[in-house]
């Protein structure tokens, strides 16, 4: 009996962190695009949001989910593009401004989807990786978001060419010197823009994935601070695209911990779980900084890892 | 540089209100694309803000948390740092003053709320010098760690609220044990705003004060200014950062003290109502100067005032004002390009001004 209990925790934590970590992933995957060209965007709540009401829209509108994410993803290109572009004007502060995007994007995207909120949409087909199981539970634990594999792609795709495309070198080189890359030839500003703007479409596959697959519905509390998050997050994968899959499922399955121990009667502690991955955050902040040296792996232009 | 101060003055007081006209305009535009009348909505936002003596009470009630938590950002930043953990200090100073009254008996007085008032500002306190501490002992990323603190103090806050402290007759929102009547903060005079103003717009003055007028605050302003000239003449830069760190931390935890006190009587979820965030952006409007958050916390705490207006007259979703104040925060903090420009048609471009004490510094 005890060793059954076990095993239905760590099944739902489980599916909980790939169902739960899925727009994790994306908003890190893009915070991380856009952290790598040396550009703080802290509205990514804002983008998340904005995303997932255009994507829930746009999916009931036309009747094809992958339209929505699409849509999703443009919206969320959009408000990154407006981030990027108000960041290059001189003496515009990036944290500042990415509080004000978080707050427009929330705005919007409550005042344009008031009339979302009844409708159902066509949802994103779940990948049924429980197949070979007769129970019930593996197979519902096991059912994944057909986004998680795209984002798995993804990351693995961004880690790819960060090292061996000349875009991904041109990133990281605005990001870790706009010295070096103003000497080049190169427009720091133009390269910062894209990449937040690039960023603000990945985060939007995210929103995407919290209105058209889980939950998957269009409300106001739809977000539980997901994307407030992904600045933690990055910084917890230590800015490279793949330990940001490995930070989503952490933090996903963190979140999907408190429930899961409820289900079995351990309750009173979920806030705490949910904590969690908060205060090993800032512990490993602690632990790696020194005042002598700022955070390993950190780009160099990056406001806050000096 | 070479402006002229009656530029500098000029240009702080256009730069925001032409940005605020932008950001009126556009909200016009925006509604009216929803088939409203732009005209009648202005009208509204400014009937249902400064119009009569109810909505100007609305509006200072709901600007007095804001200049609090928007102190929470300046006094940091005048010392160096960029804090955005305010909403974190605020759900303590919240919890400590719900607390409090479970922990000892308390007069049912003056001064018993003043002790709960200092409970919440010492909660607030050491949760923003602690962002303070580990960043001048340990070189971790103050806006970082207040943000992670931030998310911390909620978790906490709900723990406690939804477990050890429950109330358990409040039963479809958790809430702590309600604070006795007398504690409780009132209206002012027979009005209904409470003092939780006078707080907010006292504690502004009193920061405008000690960083103009007195050595401590000169010598916070010093280490903010210019890290390395504060070592070179011996202050104590750790002591400073983190006293001002301390300050501001104190006025959040006070304006969440101030929200349970006078407002929701005890501690529940309707205190996480972005308090925080807002004061962020009302600390970068003003520049990060303490005179200048009052009117600013007002206006934004009218826009605040003006959106029930609008929702019953027009019926405009409740969220329009803040799409009003995305469009007027966006406007503002991108006019900061405009600055040493606006009065300065044709001449000589000057160089660029050194960076706003809040901006993170340049290694």
């Amino acid at each position: 009996m005890e060793g059954h209990a076990v095993f239905d925790v760590l099944l739902a934590v489980l599916g909980g962190a790939i169902r739960v970590g899925t727009p994790f992933l994306f908003v890190s995957l893009g915070e991380c695009l856009t952290e790598k060209s040396g550009r703080i965007n802290l509205g990514l709540e804002g983008v998340l949001v904005f995303s997932a009401m255009a994507g829930f829209g746009g999916a009931y509108l036309t009747g094809s989910p992958w339209l929505g994410v699409l849509l999703a993803g443009f919206s969320g290109a959009l408000l990154g593009l407006l981030h990027g572009l108000v960041c290059s004007l001189q003496r515009v502060n990036d944290i500042a401004m990415g509080i004000a995007l978080m707050l427009l994007g929330l705005g919007l995207a409550f005042y344009l989807g008031k009339p979302l909120i009844q409708p159902q949409a066509p949802q994103i087909p779940s990948i049924p990786l429980g197949w070979w199981s007769g129970s019930q539970q593996v197979q519902a634990a096991l059912g994944i978001n057909a986004l998680f594999p795209l984002g798995v792609l993804l990351a693995l795709a961004m880690g790819w060419a960060f090292a061996n495309t000349r875009w991904g070198l041109l990133v990281r080189m605005v990001g870790d010197s706009s010295d070096a890359a103003r000497a080049l030839g190169t427009s720091v500003s133009g390269v910062r823009i894209a990449a937040t703007a690039a960023g603000g479409f990945i985060a939007g596959l995210g929103g995407a994935s919290l209105s058209l697959y889980y939950p998957g519905s269009w409300n106001e509390q739809l977000s539980s601070g997901q994307g407030l998050i992904a600045v933690a997050l990055v910084i917890f994968a230590r800015w490279s695209p793949l330990r940001c899959l490995g930070a989503a499922l952490l933090f996903g399955g963190a979140g999907a911990l408190g429930p899961a121990l409820q289900s079995v009667g351990v309750s009173g502690y979920y806030y705490l779980f949910n904590a969690v991955p908060y205060v090993l955050t800032l512990a490993i902040l602690i632990w790696t900084c020194s005042p002598k040296r700022s955070l390993k792996g950190a780009p160099m232009e990056l406001g806050v890892s000096r | 540089m070479s402006t002229r101060p009656w530029q500098e003055t000029g240009e702080a007081i256009a730069l925001p209100i032409l940005a605020l006209s932008g950001g009126l305009l556009l909200f016009g535009v925006f509604v009216w694309f929803g088939g409203h009348d732009p005209i009648e909505v202005w009208k509204l936002l400014f009937v249902g803000a400064f119009g009569d003596s109810f909505s100007w009470q609305n509006t200072l009630q709901r600007s007095a948390p804001l200049m609090l938590t928007a102190l929470c950002v300046a006094l940091p930043a005048r010392a160096g740092l960029t804090i955005i953990g305010g909403e974190g200090a605020l759900v303590l100073g919240g919890l400590a003053a719900a607390g409090l009254p479970y922990l000892m008996p308390l007069p049912a007085n003056a001064f018993g709320t003043l002790l709960l008032l200092l409970a919440a500002a010492a909660a607030g306190a050491l949760w923003i010098a602690l962002a303070g501490a580990l960043r001048q002992f340990r070189g971790v990323n103050e806006t970082i760690s207040s943000l992670l603190l931030g998310y911390i103090a909620i978790a906490l806050f709900k723990h406690f609220v939804e477990g050890p402290m429950r109330d358990p007759a409040s039963l479809n929102k958790p809430s702590t044990l309600p604070i006795a009547e007398g504690l409780r903060i009132g209206g002012m005079a027979g009005y209904d705003v409470h003092w939780g103003l006078a707080w907010g717009v006292v504690l502004c003055l009193v920061a405008a004060v000690w960083l103009g007028w007195t050595t401590h605050g000169f010598a916070t302003r010093v280490v903010g200014g210019n890290a390395r000239a504060a070592r070179l003449v011996g202050l104590p830069s750790h002591q400073l950062i983190i006293t001002a760190c301390a300050l501001g931390g104190a006025a959040a935890g006070l304006a969440g003290g101030i929200e349970v006190a006078a407002v929701h009587t005890s501690a529940n979820a309707s205190l996480i109502a972005g308090l925080g965030y807002a004061g962020i952006l009302v600390s970068f409007v003003a520049r990060h100067q303490p005179l200048a958050i009052i009117p600013v916390a007002i206006l934004f705490g009218g826009f605040g005032a003006a959106g029930s207006l609008l929702q019953r007259r027009m019926g405009l979703p409740d969220a329009s004002v803040q799409v009003l104040l995305g469009f007027s925060f966006v406007l503002i903090l991108a006019s900061e390009a405009l600055r040493g420009r606006l009065f300065n048609f044709g001449l000589v471009p000057k160089r660029p001004a050194l960076p706003a004490a809040g901006q993170p510094k340049a290694a």
